[in-house]
């Protein structure tokens, strides 16, 4: 008796679970908030946050949110690269560099270190991202125009634009050491909140404005899911997926200027340093298909909080330097497998034959 | 009609790089049998100097102390090639240096390890080849003749020396200590966390946190910022290199506390290049431990040394200084040698080479 009457009742409030777990986003977030979660335990202050000396917000949430930004920002332009060519950016990480090396260089005149500003800030900036969408389009023009696979052809720019980066800077790490250029990765002047924290939030936003305002994100889908297919229907397939590695392109430029501004400096071997993979890695936590065809957005940016969220963990559970790609590792293994689709059949199976067992009781 | 195209380019590719590396190679030549005929009555000694790049003004530094300790009017004949972080471009410069025939191959490896077959090709070629900076690791120590470098574990010791003693003379009742970590697994960032490592046991010293920066300036900081909620009461960071303090210092300042002598925090360095001096002398950092890039004459030793038919010590140490703020240490003492401090001014920069 009591049996069917939870039997029952399972499957009545079954049906709203049933409605939320199904749901694209369902499984990032609880990855999250398993990552996050797993603080209260072990750094009751995570959570906590507070105003500092200087009157700007402090607490590990916030540096959560902050770090992330530049993987917030390049993994948007990953998403749509992958969904519309089924393939990955690899040079990302090099392209903030010659972004950065390139804002820098600007702005300091070709000086090694400068106290004052040889060019107007916003002219570094735009020539950064205009250095960016022009990798990007080099990498699209390949990929789109040749068909060549993604990986080999941005594989290209992940090894020339750390050189192209150096060649920028001489070789050397260029400063600007004037306040105005650390507002980017630091704050606008009194606001509690770190820029880069506004910078990744509208990036994000816009980028989900054009995509959903015009039919961008549909055709993206569609060349994805068949490129053929789309070409028959009148779609130019080549000119959207080239388009995807331009925008991507600018990503990587944006992050290069928001993680450049953070040192006040353009460190052409470092900035951006493996950051591709981070990147590719928040487009699948976000339960992307690698493979291209359908994607969200807010997946993929969920995913890099998710990296960063990790990593903050970590440090805050004081994890040894040289453990740290052990435990992440280990965790990222755990969330890939869960939100494999052979895991999720073998769950639905074994609730479908729990189930049965259940039913053929009563 | 679209591969023909990717063909021509390919092709194009590869002559280019071609030319490019004939063009290289032809100059190196040149260069070589007109230093043949300038040194006609006097015996030239050339030397080959394969450098990783010029990433950083420590790097700048090695290489400029090279270029002036083996010049023509000492009597010899400098092939300097920069790598630019490669090891296949440290390879090939080795082995161009090989058909040169030159007399010594210096090399500052990039990395570590995959350098036995090169070697080998020296030492059947009977050149000696001397190690700088980076130890380089090979399955035969008689692969090269001898090194040259820095004791990162006496750099730490030191370090640490001057930390007690400046503890002492400041009355400093406990010490909460983080250290911010090179690279794991770079030579630098071994010795370094080894002797803070010693110290801390040995001192009593509470571990606050330790945590890889990864050399960079953009680690120092986001580490930095994370440990620093940690808690109120850390009073020392041990950055183990220069970049490294600078985000630290960042860090700190952006959560509101201040760094320096009257601060609320010490932040320790090591390598002392130019910024970093000039932070130790405003009292940023307070104390730097040099990493003396000026291999040069040591270098110039060893050579002198194989030149008499002498053998000479497998490892040699380069003088390495400790910069401090303040003159409240004076010396710090390890194993019986005594270290002298020296107290930044404008003067001493200036005079410092790099």
């Amino acid at each position: 008796m009591s049996n069917r009457k939870k039997a029952y009742t399972t499957t009545k409030s079954g049906h709203g679970i049933r409605q939320i777990t199904s749901m694209r986003l369902f499984l990032p977030i609880v990855c999250l908030l398993a990552v996050l979660l797993v603080n209260v335990i072990t750094t009751p202050n995570f959570f906590v946050i507070s105003m500092s000396g200087n009157g700007v917000l402090s607490g590990y949430i916030v540096d959560v949110v902050n770090r992330a930004s530049e993987l917030v920002i390049l993994a948007v332009g990953m998403t749509l690269v992958t969904a519309a060519s089924g393939g990955q950016d690899i040079s990302v990480g090099a392209v903030m560099a010659v972004a950065a090396a390139v804002c820098c260089q600007i702005l300091s005149g070709g000086e090694v270190s400068v106290n004052s500003l040889a060019n107007p800030i916003i002219l570094g900036i735009v020539a950064a991202i205009l250095a960016s969408a022009l990798c990007g389009a080099f990498n699209g023009f390949l990929v789109a125009k040749l068909n060549i696979q993604p990986m080999v052809a941005t594989l290209i720019l992940f090894t020339a634009g750390r050189g192209i980066a150096q060649l920028v800077t001489n070789g050397q790490i260029t400063y600007i050491r004037v306040g105005s250029y650390q507002v980017m990765g630091g704050y606008i002047g009194k606001c509690p909140i770190p820029t880069p924290i506004f910078i990744a939030i509208a990036v994000v936003i816009i980028v989900s404005l054009i995509l959903k305002k015009t039919a961008l994100g549909l055709y993206i889908e569609s060349v994805g899911i068949n490129g053929t297919a789309s070409r028959l229907v009148g779609l130019n397939s080549t000119m959207i997926k080239f388009l995807t590695y331009v925008i991507c392109g600018v990503m990587a430029g944006i992050a290069g200027v928001v993680a450049s501004s953070r040192i006040y400096s353009a460190d052409a071997n470092n900035i951006g340093l493996n950051l591709e993979m981070d990147a590719i890695l928040a487009v699948a936590l976000g339960g992307n298909v690698l493979g291209g065809g359908k994607f969200s957005l807010m997946g993929s940016v969920i995913g890099a909080y998710t990296i960063q969220a990790l990593t903050t963990t970590l440090y805050a559970m004081s994890v040894k330097g040289d453990q740290l790609p052990v435990y992440k590792a280990i965790v990222v293994i755990i969330i890939v497998i869960i939100q494999s689709p052979v895991f999720k059949q073998f769950l639905a199976n074994r609730k479908a034959k729990q189930a049965s067992v259940v039913k053929g009781g009563n | 009609m679209r591969k023909k195209i990717l063909a021509t380019a390919l092709s194009l590719t590869m002559a280019a790089t071609l030319l490019v590396g004939c063009g290289g190679g032809g100059q190196d030549a040149s260069s070589d049998t007109a230093s043949d005929k300038g040194g006609g009555d006097k015996k030239e000694i050339v030397v080959g100097f394969s450098q990783v790049g010029a990433e950083s003004d420590w790097r700048t530094a090695n290489s400029e102390s090279m270029k002036s300790t083996f010049s023509e009017e000492n009597g010899y004949k400098l092939i300097f090639d920069d790598a630019q972080q490669k090891q296949e471009n440290q390879i090939t410069a080795i082995r161009n240096f090989i058909q040169q025939e030159v007399n010594y191959i210096i090399l500052a490896p990039v990395t570590e390890t995959g350098w036995d077959t090169v070697l080998k090709e020296a030492k059947d070629a009977e050149i000696p080849v001397i190690i700088v900076d980076r130890m380089v690791e090979v399955s035969d120590d008689s692969l090269y003749t001898a090194w040259v470098g820095s004791n990162f574990k006496l750099e730490g010791q030191k370090a640490c020396e001057w930390l007690k003693a400046y503890a002492e003379a400041k009355g400093m009742k406990e010490i909460n200590i983080v250290d911010i970590q090179g690279t794991i697994g770079a030579s630098a960032q071994i010795g370094r966390t080894e002797a803070l490592n010693e110290a801390v046991k040995a001192n009593g010293w509470n571990l606050v946190a330790q945590q890889t920066g990864e050399f960079t300036q953009a680690k120092g900081q986001e580490v930095m910022e994370s440990i620093l909620k940690k808690g109120d009461d850390i009073n020392v960071v041990y950055c183990e290199n220069d970049n490294e303090a600078f985000g630290a210092i960042d860090a700190i300042k952006a959560a509101g506390k201040t760094v320096g002598p009257d601060g609320d925090i010490l932040v320790m360095s090591f390598d002392t290049v130019k910024d970093g001096i000039t932070k130790t002398m405003e009292g940023e950092i307070i104390c730097n431990t040099e990493c003396n890039p000026l291999h040069g004459p040591r270098v110039e030793e060893i050579i002198k040394k194989l030149e008499d038919g002498a053998t000479p010590d497998k490892q040699a140490y380069v003088k390495e200084g400790i910069y401090a703020h303040s003159d409240d240490v004076t010396k710090v003492t390890i194993d019986g040698t005594d270290y002298e401090v020296t107290k930044v001014t404008q003067e001493v920069i200036d005079k410092r080479a790099y």
